[in-house]
């Protein structure tokens, strides 16, 4: 049943272009390609530059991005689906999408957390600009991640993308916390890197091919041992909701939100969701689609055991860090119910694609919202002090009116009240999965949903009606106060006009699945 | 038919909504004096609108009016679409003059963050006429939950001193019965071939099995909305915390979206459910008119009584709802036309006091009327109109729905009936204890009676109360058409 809803990808075998590895078509590349000169350029230029010039990383940093974004709109605008490297590499509407979102939230991520490094001694003579670097390498990892299109490139940007961030959550040697978060990331994403490894192997085994619309094919064709394959799924899926952070191998993800510098906690708890979503994407749907009966009972599980833990834990946190952590956790598993309802739809391709469509609006919806949220804590965070309690939170409208509205927006957004962008995500998702007739599925989610107001809502509680107790004035950056602002007031205007930006996320998918 | 070209229902939405949002970025807490007039003058302005439309409605036309249709996202065939009928039509003016009502209620009270208090209230009565006038199901539903986050804030910021519990709770009740009319609203968009369209659903097939499961869900939606017995708990605790202005526009208008909700939903969409759930839907109505009538007699906060009467008033109106007769259906849209006016007025009266003596308990008051002679008129007349008494407002609905229903069945009448002896009783024991007899203490002795902007206040409403109680006519004319409309639809089995 689920094979029709992806006879569009079957196509996709033949329409593997001709290219010979001496015939390389480089464009596709280009933003990839700009991004690691640039950023070894910047880590070159950061080493001859003295703490009170740090800044020109920081500015350059910024500056590369805005290229890649201009890079990747080129293309994007172009809405082709471009193959490279002998159907290594693609670069598709869906893969740019992202790649826009995911420089996005690497910019916004480095503005809000200039003032919030440098504070911490992060970017100092001895570590120099290599937050930056770390930074702008692992958005590398992500950018190879969503346009990968072989089973060894996923892996190798997922490596990139992870190495980097491990390096990254260590940042601090001398704060305890970011070093225990860094030794529990480390290990339990190595494992994760190990399953992954381990179930492509297998499909590697299987098949003999490690290019997704390859193995697409052979799968499709029946003649390969089911059982092997599904072990091999088996092993791709936990290796995917390691990187997700959904339940049950969601055990990394309160630690070490917690545990890293705030800045690092939105490196990885931001855009790297983005790639995700697109590696799930490429491995699951476009590649073992004859298989989607098996991950989709997997998804299923995962999703509300998500959703279930990540909801009711997050009632009993204190620690604002902690609670967005579980909170990720069910918001994961809201954004798995889009991918696995997309193999109900049946013969309707128009249907499955709306359906993974609604999950990369939830993803970026969700990357949008948290940048916002960790861009609040790292606001009131100063020299010294971690704004990370919730009771840090108490009054905030008595501070600041305006980023007490700014927060509220966000987490109603993250709640899922309308007329916020967050609404018409978990709309588009509870759509897809009644399409896909598993009312049973969107009443479950509602519900959870309704534990997960409970305690967005105690935040705003904290903050319009107690007392403050912080009475520091807030002290930020006009670069911060503008991005923080325009962050908050992107939800609310996404949340009223959404259409536009659904309409290119099903654009996208469809372009994807036909391809 | 005088149809403008304004598109007048968007600027009855949208007014209060910018203006809200105008007072809030220019309000400054150092000069609560601009928030204020500011206040005023969008909440007037945005009335003006809402008389044009009442103007301009036409009284014999069938179907929708003002219809404005726009897309708004076409991935999901989302319609910006608005339009009203006689149902629909005087909620709008009377949440645009509550409005103004609320406005000059807090002109004093309210010291804290005033540009807020005022841009609260502004935002909530778009987003409250939004309900009123969405032809869209999703649009119904966002503009439906959008009214609870100012509210949350409203209770939670000015309210007394045990509100975070009641805010929350109010928050989460309301938030649980809409989640589920949301599956059922995502539900009936496949069903009707993928449309939001409120009036493709009510021309919509639907096999009884599938009206029953869509109907509860909507009814969990609107019942804790009304709100109807046993999910009533957390309007007694909204009440008793929200500061006046906030007890004013939720007795006014806000459980009056839940009975304007079974009107645009429940009946039209899901009619042979409603017939065959009827009986239920009764039952708890009666419950909620008899029993919380019985209740709110032995309350000993004023607020938590009149927060009482209304749900035993509301309970009139789901009634009325469920009787399938014409004078049932008008019965009920004049009961929540006039609890509009009579529920905000007593919650005002109650301010009025809380204001001077800072308690609510009625033990504390005795002889009003010796120190507040004007005050204590208006009370006395408000009373009466919550009693039920002829040639109020509050009799026309509350007389319309006992004779509707002692056509439907003589018991039912009888037990519907009874609403206006306890009604009585517990008014006028009321007015007793707080108003009459000999000053109770020194407070009250020292009350002074009501300043020009109370005065003015409460007798726009006390004139509003007694003109309809005096002549409903031009209300019962418009909803006529659209009631009987209303009807005949109900009347045909929708199961295919």
């Amino acid at each position: 049943m689920a094979c029709g809803a992806l006879h569009a990808t079957c196509n996709k075998t033949g329409a593997i272009k001709a290219e010979t590895m001496n015939n390389l078509n480089l464009a596709p590349l280009y933003p990839e390609i700009f991004l690691v000169v640039a950023t070894s350029v910047i880590l070159l230029i950061d080493m001859f530059l003295s703490d009170a010039r740090r800044n020109l990383t920081y500015l350059l940093s910024l500056g590369a991005l805005a290229v890649c974004a201009a890079l990747t709109l080129v293309d994007f605008n172009h809405g082709a689906t471009q193959y490279t490297f002998g159907n290594m590499f693609v670069s598709d509407p869906m893969s740019n999408l992202l790649k826009l979102f995911s420089y996005l939230a690497v910019g916004l991520t480095l503005i809000y957390s200039r003032q919030y490094t440098t504070d911490r001694n992060m970017v100092t003579v001895n570590t120099g600009g290599e937050f930056y670097v770390l930074a702008l390498f692992s958005l590398v990892g992500q950018m190879v991640m969503l346009s990968a299109n072989n089973f060894l490139i996923i892996y190798l940007g997922l490596e990139l993308m992870s190495l980097s961030l491990y390096a990254l959550v260590a940042l601090r040697r001398d704060h305890t916390a970011s070093t225990e978060a860094a030794m529990k990331y480390f290990i339990l994403g190595a494992l994760a890197s190990g399953f992954l490894l381990y179930g492509i192997s297998m499909l590697y085994g299987a098949t003999g091919s490690l290019d997704l619309a390859e193995v697409a094919r052979i799968t499709a064709s029946g003649t390969v041992n089911r059982m092997v394959l599904v072990f091999g799924v088996v092993f791709v899926v936990a290796g995917l909701a390691f990187k997700l952070g959904a339940a049950p191998f969601h055990m990394w993800v309160p630690d070490v939100y917690q545990g890293a510098p705030t800045s690092v906690t939105l490196l990885l708890g931001g855009a790297p969701k983005l790639a995700a979503f697109a590696i799930c994407m490429r491995l699951l749907v476009e590649g073992l689609w004859t298989l989607a009966v098996d991950w989709q009972q997997m998804l299923t599980v995962m999703a509300v055991v998500s959703m279930a833990i990540g909801n009711i834990t997050a009632i009993a946190q204190t620690n604002l860090k902690r609670m967005l952590a579980y909170s990720t956790i069910s918001q994961m598993g809201f954004m798995l119910l889009g991918l696995l309802s997309g193999v109900y739809a049946g013969s309707d391709a128009n249907a499955a694609a709306n359906a993974y469509s609604s999950s990369m609006f939830y993803a970026i919806t969700y990357v949008l919202t948290t940048l916002g949220t960790f861009g609040v804590i790292m606001l009131l965070s100063r020299a010294g002090f971690e704004a990370d309690n919730l009771d840090d939170f108490k009054g905030l409208n008595q501070r600041s009116p305006w980023f007490a509205a700014v927060m509220m927006v966000l987490l109603l957004s993250l709640a899922g009240v309308p007329p916020m962008m967050g609404f018409y995500a978990k709309l588009a998702v509870l759509q897809s999965v009644v399409s896909a007739g598993m009312l049973w599925l969107a009443i479950v989610a509602v519900l959870f949903s309704l534990v997960g107001a409970y305690y967005y809502l105690r935040i705003i509680k904290l903050m319009y009606f107690d007392d403050a107790t912080d009475t520091n004035r807030i002290v930020a950056n006009g670069d911060m106060r503008i991005a923080l602002s325009l962050n908050g007031a992107a939800v609310v205007v996404l949340g009223l006009l959404p259409g536009p930006l659904m309409a290119a996320c099903g654009a996208a998918i469809l372009r994807t699945l036909a391809s | 038919m005088m149809q403008s070209t304004l598109p007048l229902l968007s600027l009855a939405i949208w007014l209060p909504i910018l203006s809200g949002l105008l007072v809030l970025a220019l309000g400054n807490d150092n000069k609560p004096g601009a928030s204020r007039m500011l206040a005023l003058l969008g909440a007037v302005i945005s009335f003006l609108p809402t008389l044009a439309i009442v103007a301009g409605f036409d009284n014999a036309a069938h179907g929708m009016q003002f219809v404005e249709r726009a897309a708004w996202i076409k991935t999901f065939n989302i319609f910006y679409a608005l339009g009203i009928d006689g149902i629909s039509l005087w909620f709008v003016p009377l949440t645009a003059f509550i409005t103004i009502i609320v406005v000059i209620a807090g002109w004093q009270v309210i010291e804290k963050k005033v540009s807020q208090y005022m841009g609260a209230f502004l935002i909530l009565s778009g987003a409250m006429i939004g309900v009123f006038c969405a032809l869209d199901g999703l649009l119904f539903y966002v503009f439906f939950e959008a009214t609870l986050i100012p509210m949350f804030i409203i209770i939670g910021v000015w309210g007394g001193s045990n509100r975070m519990y009641a805010a929350v709770k109010f928050f989460l009740y309301t938030f649980l019965g809409s989640l589920l009319m949301l599956v059922a609203i995502i539900y009936l968009y496949f069903k009707a071939g993928n449309s939001f369209d409120i009036l493709a659903w009510h021309a919509l097939p639907l096999p009884l099995a599938v009206q029953i499961p869509i109907f509860l869900a909507f009814m969990m939606a609107f019942a804790v909305k009304v709100p109807m017995w046993p999910v009533h708990t957390w309007l007694p605790d909204a009440h008793v915390e929200a500061p006046t202005g906030g007890s004013v526009v939720l007795a006014a208008i806000m459980l009056k979206l839940g009975g304007y909700g079974f009107l645009r939903f429940s009946l039209p969409v899901t009619p042979d459910a409603s017939h065959y759930l009827a009986p239920l839907v009764m039952s708890l109505s009666l419950i909620a008119v008899i029993y919380i009538g019985l209740v709110a007699m032995v309350q000993a906060d004023m607020k938590k009584l009149v927060a009482y009467s209304s749900i035993a008033h509301m309970g009139f109106v789901t009634l009325g709802c469920f009787l399938f007769n014409d004078m049932g259906a008008q019965g009920a849209i004049m009961q929540m036309i006039s609890h509009g006016f009579v529920s905000g007025a007593m919650f005002l009266c109650i301010g009025v006091l809380y204001d001077r003596m800072h308690t609510r308990q009625i033990a504390e008051y005795g002889g009003v009327v010796n120190t507040m002679p004007r005050f204590a008129a208006f009370f006395v007349l408000f009373s009466l109109a919550n009693a039920g008494l002829p040639a109020t407002s509050g009799f026309i609905g509350e007389f319309m729905v006992i004779l509707a229903s002692v056509q439907f069945n003589f018991w039912i009448g009888v037990l519907a009936g009874t609403a206006l002896i306890l009604g009585a009783a517990y008014s006028l024991w009321l007015v007793k204890r707080v108003v009459f007899g000999n000053i109770g203490n020194k407070h009250v002795a020292e009350l002074q009676d009501l300043s020009g902007r109370e005065f003015m206040m409460l007798g726009v409403l006390a004139i509003a109360v007694i003109v309809m109680g005096v002549y409903p006519a031009p209300i019962g004319d418009t909803l006529q058409t659209s009631v009987t409309d209303l009807l005949k639809h109900v009347a045909v089995s929708k199961v295919p």
